[in-house]
């Protein structure tokens, strides 16, 4: 049983938690990710872990709700527990040799959240970091202050331009490569479309680039095989051999027709937990309560 | 001891009572319903009582079979627990999945004529009785202080758990899953093992004073350092099991559907897909399923299929019906739910649609030739003979290697180049002081009771170890 410690909406459909978990908070490293389970009957999820307080012993996630389990977890008040909270999973992701070299750090949407301690720690070993983060609209816009404070540049697309800089994120990248822009590795984390965008784009330009593959999990401790995806041909666990790979590697193709292994049953979930929220939605403030 | 008593000389064993195979085939209730007190009784009278006692050197956790049994006839089951419980901490677990043919039952005097003593079923008698009718009388022992770390709570881990707190160590179990048990609630089914009856043992080794850590995994949240240099464990043993799946490396095994035993069985099992969505963890199947292997875990995937409600299931084994390596009881039971030996055919791709979804699997017939290193005949492809079969789920279950997370994160664990953690044969000991290993982790995957005698010897060599740094000192 791990506790909220704080709790905080970040758009109207991403929310950040703090969570009491001091053993994990001591070792979670850019990159890695943690398994959280609701309750009882909860299904194992894994997201990558956004931020650590070794002080407050507590671990920050980052979510969007878009399933059951991520639904249940946002409507979570601080104080309330959740059933597991496991980690840190994963390989940390190898940043140590790019001090004083030239990173652009890509973040799609709730991506972001998760490439913010990969640039926070850059920032901080003294690599150049060049962050550019996309979103379909300008609402959905997250931690732009937090992203300005750890990267020398930030540039911030969105889809439809509400935001003034319309475009995707592979626009933005494209532009400064185009205009002499030298990067010695290029980070991309986000939807899995935009991951493979990036990757098709900085391959003609031989630019080293690294994903977070967040796969469908259920152990993540190599011991089911859920989340195996091809990499250079061979077949790898996100869990254990990532979540980090080498872009120009990975076949996003299967890996997109994988993620989609439960969508069925996923939308299912969705709107019996909509209607659940619904009925317990209070007619004078809007809000959901809590059950 | 009675002496008097004249053995019971029926040939046949008592029938054990089984759920009908038409019935069974399509509800996850056990299938063995287990002995009467009556039944245990006369099957009892059955053991000669031999002074050699051949059965028990065929138990790898030596259990003292004939005095057991000798309680049992004389209807003192607790007797009979204590007994029992003194050598083995899971005997209702052992009772319902060890290989007793070609275990202490081989060895069974009364098995050269006839059919053996039922050791395995009085042992389970004995183990549920307990659980049932036993008042709490379990108290820990006194704690010598001396803290030990168990990685992993499968039957590994939790006999040596059991063996040192039997002894008065300060024993935590940690487990990386959200419940304790391992392989015991994750891989074999409920129809085999109920898992309320794996957490009933796992609760009378709580009362023995064993604490159990859930949600940790070593290696990550610990190192194997931190837990000796930190949190002050003078031992650790490690038994984190075979729980990396192999994949057979041909076409489409990536395809949507295809699943290794371990995933399709530990949604099954540990996570109760079964019951979604009130189980937030989906599984789907379709009518037609396929299961590639020929061990228990295979016969597990398949018969657990079955009961998901598929309308066909298959066994697909390269070899022939003699070298399936499930226990015989195991492929008897499948067959007689209506599993479909699909036999001397080997995958040689998963067939899918543009979607990326299984539509059926591609085998070619083999023929068995010149005997291999293994002392089988090599299964040999017959050129030309492919076919196919229509499907909507695979279910690869060929095997898996040692889970590669705790060689991974020890640099100074010394493993083999397939994955094994290097031991001592003698005492289990890893090339790194103070850590022993045992079970599937050491082995690659192999039986509940085989793990378990490896957690009792690494219990023995920790006790010596710990006694004789403390008496150094």
């Amino acid at each position: 049983m791990n506790r909220i410690v704080s709790r905080e909406v970040l758009n109207s459909e991403t929310v950040m938690l703090d969570i009491e978990a001091p053993a994990i908070a001591r070792k979670a490293l850019p990159g890695q990710f943690i398994i959280f389970r609701v309750d009882e009957l909860g299904e194992r999820i894994p997201l990558t872990v956004a931020g650590t307080d070794t002080e407050k012993g507590t671990v920050r996630i980052i979510f969007q709700m878009v399933g059951k389990s991520t639904m249940q977890l946002g409507r979570k008040q601080v104080g309330e527990t959740i059933a597991s909270f496991v980690g840190p999973l994963g390989r940390p992701s190898e940043l140590d040799h790019l001090a004083g070299k030239n990173v652009a750090v890509i973040g799609g949407g709730l991506g972001t959240a998760i490439a913010y301690p990969q640039a926070t720690y850059l920032h901080k070993i003294g690599a150049h970091v060049d962050f550019i983060a996309g979103f379909r609209t300008k609402d959905l816009i997250i931690l732009e202050d937090e992203m300005r404070a750890v990267s020398d540049n930030l540039y911030v697309a969105t889809d439809d331009g509400s935001n003034g800089k319309k475009g995707f994120v592979t626009d933005v990248l494209k532009e400064l490569i185009d205009a002499g822009k030298h990067y010695d590795l290029v980070i991309a984390i986000g939807p899995l479309v935009m991951m493979r965008a990036v990757a098709n784009l900085t391959k003609p330009y031989n630019i080293d680039t690294l994903v977070s593959m967040n796969t469908i999990m259920v152990d993540g401790t190599g011991m089911c095989g859920c989340c195996r995806l091809t990499v250079g041909g061979e077949i790898k666990f996100s869990c254990v051999d990532g979540p980090d790979f080498d872009a120009h590697q990975v076949d996003f193709d299967e890996a997109i027709r994988r993620s989609k292994a439960y969508l069925k049953q996923e939308a299912y979930d969705r709107e019996r937990e909509k209607e659940k929220e619904e009925s317990h939605r209070c007619r004078l403030t809007g809000e959901v309560r809590h059950e | 001891m009675n002496e008097k008593r004249k053995p019971n000389m029926s040939p046949v064993k008592v029938t054990m009572p089984e759920q009908p195979a038409d019935i069974r085939r399509s509800n996850f209730g056990e299938v063995a319903l287990g002995y009467t007190a009556e039944m245990a009784m006369e099957e009892a009278t059955r053991c000669l009582q031999c002074k050699h006692q051949p059965c028990v050197q065929g138990c790898p956790v030596n259990v003292r079979i004939p005095e057991f049994i000798a309680k049992v006839a004389e209807g003192d089951f607790l007797e009979a627990y204590r007994i029992l419980s003194s050598t083995n901490s899971l005997p209702a677990v052992c009772g319902r999945v060890c290989p007793q043919e070609k275990q202490c039952e081989e060895r069974c005097v009364r098995g050269i004529k006839h059919e053996s003593v039922g050791i395995g079923r009085i042992e389970r008698f004995v183990a549920d009785w307990y659980l049932e009718n036993a008042k709490d009388e379990l108290v820990p022992p006194p704690c010598n202080n001396r803290k030990v770390a168990i990685v992993g709570s499968g039957p590994a881990g939790l006999t040596c758990a059991g063996d040192l707190a039997k002894l008065g160590y300060d024993v935590t179990v940690f487990e990386a899953f959200h419940v304790a048990g391992g392989v015991l609630m994750y891989g074999i089914p409920e129809f085999r093992l109920p898992k309320t009856l794996v957490q009933s043992e796992i609760k009378l080794l709580s009362k023995l004073g064993v604490k159990i850590k859930c949600d940790m995994v070593i290696g990550r949240v610990f190192s194997l350092d931190e837990l000796m240099e930190e949190e002050g464990f003078d031992a650790i043993f490690i038994g984190s099991g075979a729980g990396l799946p192999s994949f057979m490396n041909i076409k489409g095994e990536n395809l949507n559907q295809v699943y290794s035993a371990n995933e399709f069985l530990t949604r099954v099992n540990l996570m109760q897909a079964w019951r979604w969505p009130e189980a937030a963890t989906p599984i789907s199947i379709g009518k037609c399923v396929a299961v590639i292997g020929g061990g228990n875990v295979a016969m597990d995937a398949a018969r657990s299929a079955q009961r998901l409600g598929a309308d066909k299931v298959y066994i697909i084994y390269r070899r022939s019906e003699e070298e399936l390596p499930a226990r015989l009881e195991e492929v008897e039971h499948a067959k007689e739910e209506g599993i479909i030996f699909k036999l001397l055919s080997n995958p040689v791709e998963v067939l899918g649609n543009d979607e990326g979804w299984v539509t059926g699997i591609r085998c070619i017939a083999m023929e068995l030739g010149e005997p291999d290193a293994s002392g089988r005949r090599r299964p040999v492809a017959i050129p030309g003979s492919e076919f196919d079969i229509e499907l909507d789920t695979v279910i690869v279950a060929i095997g898996q290697s040692p889970n590669p997370l705790l060689r991974d994160t020890t640099p100074d664990l010394k493993c083999h180049s397939w994955g094994g953690i290097v031991v001592d044969e003698e005492t289990l000991a890893t090339s790194k002081e103070g850590v022993w290993a045992g079970g599937d982790a050491v082995t690659g995957a192999a039986t509940v009771i085989l793990a378990m005698g490896a957690g009792k010897q690494a219990a023995a060599s920790i006790d010596e170890y710990i006694k004789a740094k403390y008496e150094e000192t």
